[in-house]
């Protein structure tokens, strides 16, 4: 982000010479991470989730590329990344659900986790498996944009 | 009366989809049908429903679909023989019935009615209950991270398929010389239209 990479010129989606775009980019782009987190964790008192968030947080991504090219979105997010955080948002679903399964409860019965105060185990529970479901989704739309555009 | 409004633009909406025969258009159409499908759900209070469709339905779908429309390079489709076929009249009778028993159907449905048979069973209880057993205010989060925690999360492996389907399916290995077409990395740029 800090210091762009030589200009290589390529048309279509690495196309990223305008100053109009790239300037109105730089404004939202900052706005729309801060929406994604936001509705990420307030999923449980306001509209929205993990799902929501994923894909709000792959929209910034997403706008990125289109402004600046593929190939630079890719230094700042590697495929590399995008293709381990996308099977670890089901891992740490599922893990949640085997963590349960070990404290002697029902798979993804979140009471066990702190059975003096479900209430606070529900929250966490769901904090954690929605976690899960926002890191897969926003992973994933990023991937699906990378390899549609990359044809 | 703001629903009719939207509800008579989203079957405008729809029939200018079907109608139209540039693809671009039609893309943009089926976004602004999912803008206006996205208010019908916050005129009905489904803030969480109308979320989704306004984030996956308006913003991810379009961006997608053009990123096909433009890796296939066809934006016309059926102009020609569009225009020599005739109205297929068994076809239109069929849908005619068919929707007129759709609407019979509707019309003898109690919708928004609160004594109505299935709200009187478990839904009560998971309109009343996520206040109290997790002090989680918003019901539909509670139902999907909690009472219905294993929808979502094969619903997130779901995801996580469509995702690894991409990869196996598209993605060029750039040390794998037999990915490559014979004129190098990079295939015909995507077309452009003035």
């Amino acid at each position: 982000m800090s210091q762009p990479p030589p200009q290589e010129h390529r048309p279509g989606f690495d196309d990223a010479d305008n100053v109009v775009l790239t300037k109105l980019a730089a404004l939202l782009i900052p706005f729309i991470l801060i929406y994604g987190f936001y509705v990420q964790v307030h999923g449980d008192f306001g509209p929205g989730g993990g799902f929501q968030a994923g894909v709000i947080l792959a929209s910034a991504y997403i706008l990125y590329a289109l402004v600046h090219g593929v190939r630079r979105a890719q230094r700042l997010l590697p495929r590399k990344i995008t293709d381990v955080t996308a099977p670890l948002g089901v891992v740490i679903y599922a893990g949640v659900g085997v963590v349960t399964l070990l404290q002697g409860g029902h798979l993804l019965d979140y009471d066990v986790l702190d059975p003096q105060h479900t209430q606070h185990a529900q929250e966490w529970g769901m904090f954690l498996v929605e976690a899960g479901v926002g890191l897969t989704v926003a992973s994933v739309m990023a991937t699906i944009f990378n390899e549609i555009a990359e044809q | 009366m703001i629903g009719d409004a939207l509800l008579l633009l989203l079957v405008i909406t729809a029939f200018a989809v079907v109608e139209v025969r540039n693809l671009f258009a039609a893309t943009v159409l089926l976004g602004i049908y999912s803008l206006l499908m996205a208010l019908t759900w916050t005129n009905m209070n489904a803030y969480d429903v109308a979320f989704t469709e306004a984030a996956v339905g308006a913003g991810i779908s379009t961006i997608l679909l053009v990123g096909a429309l433009i890796l296939t390079g066809d934006r016309t489709v059926g102009s020609r023989e569009r225009e020599s076929k005739g109205v297929n009249w068994p076809a239109l009778l069929a849908v005619t019935l068919l929707g007129v028993a759709l609407a019979y159907g509707v019309y003898d449905a109690p919708l928004g009615d609160p004594t109505a048979a299935p709200h009187l069973g478990v839904a009560r209880y998971y309109i009343q209950q996520p206040i109290v057993d997790a002090h989680v205010p918003n019901m539909v989060t509670v139902t999907l991270a909690s009472y219905r925690g294993y929808d979502t999360m094969f619903e997130t492996a779901v995801i996580f398929t469509a995702g690894a389907g991409m990869i196996l399916l598209l993605r060029r290995d750039p040390s794998d010389a037999r990915t490559q077409p014979p004129g190098g990395l990079r295939p015909a740029a995507p077309r452009r239209e003035s």
